[in-house]
């Protein structure tokens, strides 16, 4: 069983469409949303929900008035500023709050609940693809990496099961928690990119995280023709790095319209964006056969 | 005032505002780059940047010789940030969140404030303004830490101006991070069914901050009116429009601030600033 993780560095480069690409080509894959924060790659494939489960963790701070002396150890002690003095005494702030137990450790008087968050939901569904593990984390909720990586180990876990060849990730943006998580155990790391200052800052960026994972890189340039140069640029630079190319799309409006349809792009036989993105995901397996 | 560009989705044209918002500003501003993992702000205004320090995490280093063993650190230690394996006391200074609760609890004082680094915070200035902005350390996972260091700045910034900041994608806790101390958020999105679905999560996510908040929508000719019709529907108001075109693709890849560049542009980037001000203050935020 393999594992590919599609990234991006930036937002919006395209990362969802050609992963929604990639599921219909793909034979025998399991597909998995790890962008738990802002999933969309349910809008394409319209998942038939199986399972729900809710996801707990962490834990959170609540001062329990009643026994609160107004102390203010906690708030001194707080090193997230979490804690404020209100005109109701003091309140723990849930955003601000890390869940760290050290007001709840240190109250006097023990005035302080700690109980377990429920922070989302996560889904095991079927799409016209196959299975997909996906989820959504509640809005303002932190540890998306603990999600990350429970969706990924039960992915792998229904891929064992089903006898199944393909891990095939939609990952998150930027280079943070959520990205490291979804790096771990990969084969390799499909980076979609844009011809923008953007698209290059951002692919360096992500690729050096690549790089300290030994994950194999392959880049795809989208809207390769608003910046032919700039596309070169990047081109050149991958080529430096011994980074593979997947392909280079053109800005194509059918992108839009088929996300309007809810459809991926290759569903549309006709398109001219199709034959591109078979021949990348040619290379992508091609490439995948010779990662350890 | 505070104001926060922000996005539930990345790649809605977030930086495409902030940079044109400050090239428009027309009173003393700091321009802060809160999307820390992947700054993108200066790469349009380029800023000369004179100012560049490294940023720390405490994490606490162990002196084996004091430790007894007792195992209040590995106790209160919500992150798994510190273990005893086959009687070693172990410190994993990547997984510590530097709440300072086990140097707090140790009886022995045998941890002691020791530092990661986080990344670095660059300063310096982009025309007349002052920019700020935070680049995380590749293979660091934890933004809040660094996006709070910027934040204990902005008391002395704001007694010089306003604050422009360029938030990070998404709703989770960065993004609310950064939007906690505005004044007023400008929530950027595509009127795309990506776009929209993102809009409203990041939408229910701001909108408990009780903040006067509206829209900004980016290729406004592509897509659908879902987007819209949401705003309608929630009385969200639509502070700019600003239609799909080539041109402003092209000048966006070639690292150009639009409301300079095109005509027309200029004008709804004045509006959107005024609309800002207005609701920033209170005033009626419709256009």
């Amino acid at each position: 069983m393999r594992e590919i993780v599609i990234i991006s560095g930036k937002g919006g480069a395209g990362k969802t469409s050609v992963a929604g690409a990639f599921a219909h080509l793909a034979d025998n894959a399991i597909l998995c949303d790890l962008d738990v924060d802002a999933p969309d790659l349910h809008l394409l494939l319209n998942p038939q929900i199986d399972s729900e489960k809710q996801f707990w963790s962490g834990f959170e701070a609540i001062i329990d008035q009643e026994k609160c002396i107004n102390c203010g150890q906690c708030a001194t002690l707080c090193r997230f500023d979490a804690i404020t003095e209100g005109e109701d005494g003091f309140k723990v702030n849930p955003f601000a709050c890390e869940g760290c137990k050290v007001c709840v450790t240190l109250c006097p008087e023990q005035a302080i609940d700690f109980p377990e968050k429920h922070c989302g939901q996560w889904y095991v569904s079927q799409t016209r693809f196959g299975p997909m593990v996906h989820a959504q984390l509640f809005p303002g909720e932190e540890n998306s990496g603990r999600l990350v990586t429970l969706l990924k180990q039960t992915a792998r876990t229904m891929a064992e099961e089903q006898g199944l060849d393909l891990v095939l990730c939609d990952g998150a943006p930027g280079i943070g928690c959520p990205v490291i998580s979804s790096m771990a155990g990969t084969d390799l790391a499909v980076v979609v990119t844009e011809p923008t200052p953007s698209g290059l800052h951002d692919l360096k960026r992500v690729a050096e995280l690549c790089d300290g994972f030994r994950t194999k890189v392959t880049v795809l340039i989208n809207k390769w023709d608003i910046n032919p140069d700039m596309t070169d640029q990047i081109e050149a630079w991958c080529t430096s790095r011994g980074h593979a190319l997947a392909g280079r799309f053109p800005h194509d409006k059918s992108v839009v319209d088929a996300m309007l349809k809810g459809k991926v792009i290759t569903e549309f036989q006709d398109n001219p964006m199709t034959d591109s993105l078979k021949q990348s995901w040619a290379g992508i397996l091609a490439l995948l056969d010779t990662c350890n | 005032m505070i104001y926060a560009v922000a996005s539930g989705k990345g790649g809605t044209g977030k930086t495409t505002v902030s940079s044109s918002l400050a090239a428009l500003w027309d009173t003393p501003v700091a321009l802060v780059d809160l999307d820390v993992e992947e700054p993108n702000l200066h790469l349009f205004l380029q800023p000369d940047l004179t100012d560049i320090s490294k940023a720390y995490i405490e994490v606490p280093e162990a002196d084996e010789s004091k430790c007894t063993r007792c195992r209040a650190c590995v106790d209160i230690c919500q992150f798994k940030a510190i273990t005893i394996m086959a009687d070693t006391l172990l410190v994993f200074p990547e997984m510590c969140h530097g709440c300072g609760g086990c140097l707090e609890v140790c009886p022995e004082g045998a941890l002691s404030p020791g530092k990661r680094e986080l990344g670095e915070i660059c300063r310096g200035t982009a025309g007349s303004h002052e920019f700020i902005m935070g680049r995380l350390r590749v293979g660091e996972a934890m933004s809040p830490p660094l996006m709070r260091q910027i934040r204990t700045l902005f008391p002395d910034l704001g007694t010089r101006g306003d604050i422009l900041i360029d938030a990070p994608p998404g709703v989770s806790c960065p993004a609310i991070a950064a939007v906690t101390d505005a004044d007023c958020i400008v929530l950027v999105t595509e009127p795309t069914p990506f776009g929209f679905h993102d809009f409203k999560l990041a939408w229910e996510a701001f909108k408990p901050f009780g903040k006067p908040m509206g829209a900004v929508i980016n290729r406004a000719t592509l897509g659908n009116n879902a987007v819209k019709e949401f705003c309608q529907e929630h009385d969200i108001p639509i502070w700019a429009e600003i239609p799909y075109s080539r041109d402003i693709a092209e000048a966006y890849s070639r690292g150009e601030i639009i409301s300079l560049l095109l005509k027309g542009l200029e004008e709804t980037f004045i509006d959107l600033r005024r609309n800002m001000k207005a609701a920033a203050k209170g005033e009626v935020r419709h256009a």
